[in-house]
């Protein structure tokens, strides 16, 4: 489905990407773990096309997107949910889905009926719909930045750092979102720190250090692996 | 007696300033830029009405046309000065928007020469007379007018999709893009828009004021600025407030002060503002949820 090779992004004179290659099919759920500054967010955002990269080809979808405009991947099916949620402070939740659907054609029959499977999924939502999404908790905006990027109906969900300064039992909640998201059919690149958390729930990982993939595999073996244990997983 | 009729001529500014000072919160709201030739697009403006309305046509088509070019003119300044600069830091294109200014002025003394025109009489001056209070037509009018366009504004910007899109682009760049939301058409319309206010501002100035001339966006220009940090720069409902204020206290200071303190004293409340409250009678300190 989606299809990295030999991806090289610089910022400036510091070469952040150094040849990455890596591939996503249909109805994984594939993790990038790894330190601060490994380039797992960059990787993200070269991925929906927000930075240039300097070489290398992205395939989505079997297309070419050396040349989509970003605005265009939510269109093809691609929606980001940015580090930091980034949901839209002064809108109501409810104009943060309606976001969401921007770049779909205006269906009202179709609009209701996914806003309301969004709420049937984040009920804390519905209660809150009228409500600027800066007043909302950081779970529920995390909640809401997942439920926007839900409602472009996207075949691939690029999700960074979704657990990011959630307490403990949100973090659980967060996770079984994201897998209930990839049962209901969506294929998902999800970016973690959180590395042992992402692992018990990607089918396959890569594994980061500045810019470059170390490691690779099965998530389920990457759990028992040793070094991977002592670096990430704590122990 | 004196004084409604004072507060009244005071809504007449007031609403002036208010959609001139519209724009300046749009564009700040959106690109984070204080439009320094907001003012000289209300002056072409003003010269687009004149122009139109010395070819005879009718008071409508002086108004449409006006704020379409403007619209048009504001669309092309901010392709070709700022774009460009978009990712420069801050100062640059202040310095650019500086430079458009002194640029649009210098262009209309060039084509239109430095000798004020006379405004031909588009709205013939009636005043409505109610007890001893005497109201023109004029002022009635533009008030009227002022607040339709602000209505419609409103609307547009809260229900609207274009609308929320403008809002969410000034809220979260890059968040706006990845909802697939067109990022440079969207300041496209937002300086349209904001352009076209302007003009109305201009038309409703040189119907006011019955003149045009190449440097009578200055002031005016300036004074909508003040209106807008006044109510909380990049909040729409706060240019309007700021505007509608600052009309009244320009008024009541020319009225029992003395008229050649309005000015120093419209300004120095932008002084006084900056140091009390910067964020402006509307604004709040937005905090970042971590």
């Amino acid at each position: 489905m989606l299809q990295v090779e030999n991806l090289n992004v610089h910022y400036g004179k510091i070469h952040a990407i150094k040849g990455i290659s890596f591939d996503v099919k249909q109805g994984e759920i594939v993790s990038l773990i790894g330190a601060n500054g490994a380039g797992k967010t960059t990787i993200l955002h070269t991925v929906s096309k927000m930075i240039k990269p300097s070489s290398g080809s992205i395939t989505f979808k079997g297309q070419n997107m050396s040349n989509v405009v970003p605005q265009k991947m939510v269109e093809m099916g691609m929606a980001h949910v940015p580090e930091g949620r980034r949901v839209f402070s002064q809108m109501t939740v409810q104009e943060n889905l309606e976001m969401g659907a921007y770049s779909r054609k205006k269906n009202k029959v179709e609009f209701e009926s996914d806003l309301d499977e969004i709420f049937t999924r984040f009920p804390r939502l519905k209660e809150r719909r009228k409500q600027h999404a800066g007043t909302l908790s950081g779970g529920e905006q995390q909640m809401l930045a997942i439920g926007r990027a839900l409602m472009s109906r996207p075949e691939v969900l690029l999700l960074d750092e979704p657990s990011m300064g959630l307490a403990p039992i949100l973090v659980d909640q967060i996770f079984n979102i994201i897998e209930s998201i990839n049962k209901s059919g969506t294929t998902i690149l999800l970016v973690e720190q959180n590395a042992n958390r992402a692992l018990h729930i990607s089918n396959r990982a890569y594994v980061l250090e500045t810019g470059k993939i170390v490691m690779q595999g099965l998530a389920k073996d990457l759990i028992e692996n040793d070094d991977i244990k002592k670096a990430y997983l704590g122990g | 007696m004196l004084l409604i009729q004072q507060l009244i001529n005071g809504l007449q500014v007031g609403s002036i300033y208010a959609v001139i000072a519209l724009g300046y919160t749009m564009v700040y709201g959106i690109i984070k830029l204080i439009n320094f030739a907001h003012g000289e697009v209300m002056m072409m403006g003003a010269y687009f009405a004149f122009l139109a309305a010395v070819a005879g046509m009718p008071i409508w088509a002086v108004f449409l046309i006006s704020m379409v070019l403007s619209a048009i003119l504001g669309m092309v300044i901010e392709r070709v000065a700022y774009k460009p600069l978009r990712s420069a830091p801050r100062i640059s294109s202040l310095i650019t928007a500086i430079a458009m200014s002194l640029f649009l002025q210098n262009l209309a003394l060039f084509i239109f020469k430095a000798d004020p025109k006379v405004m031909p009489t588009i709205i013939k001056n009636n005043p409505v007379t109610i007890g001893s209070l005497q109201i023109s037509n004029i002022t009635i009018i533009t008030f009227l007018v002022s607040v339709v366009f602000m209505v419609i504004l409103t609307i547009f910007i809260s229900k609207t999709k274009s609308g929320k899109a403008m809002r969410a682009v000034s809220q979260d760049t890059e968040a706006a893009m990845l909802m697939g939301i067109n990022v440079n058409s969207t300041i496209s319309l937002t300086f349209a828009i904001g352009s076209a206010l302007a003009a109305l501002g201009g038309i409703l100035y040189a119907i006011a004021y019955t003149q045009v001339m190449p440097t009578m966006g200055l002031l005016p220009g300036l004074k909508a600025f003040v209106a807008a940090v006044l109510g909380g720069i990049g909040i729409i409902p706060g240019a309007m407030i700021g505007g509608f204020i600052l009309g009244f206290i320009e008024t009541l200071t020319k009225a029992y002060i003395s008229s050649r303190w309005a000015d120093a004293i419209v300004f120095g409340i932008l002084i006084v503002v900056l140091s009390v409250k910067p964020t402006g009678i509307l604004g709040k300190n937005i905090r970042e949820k971590v």
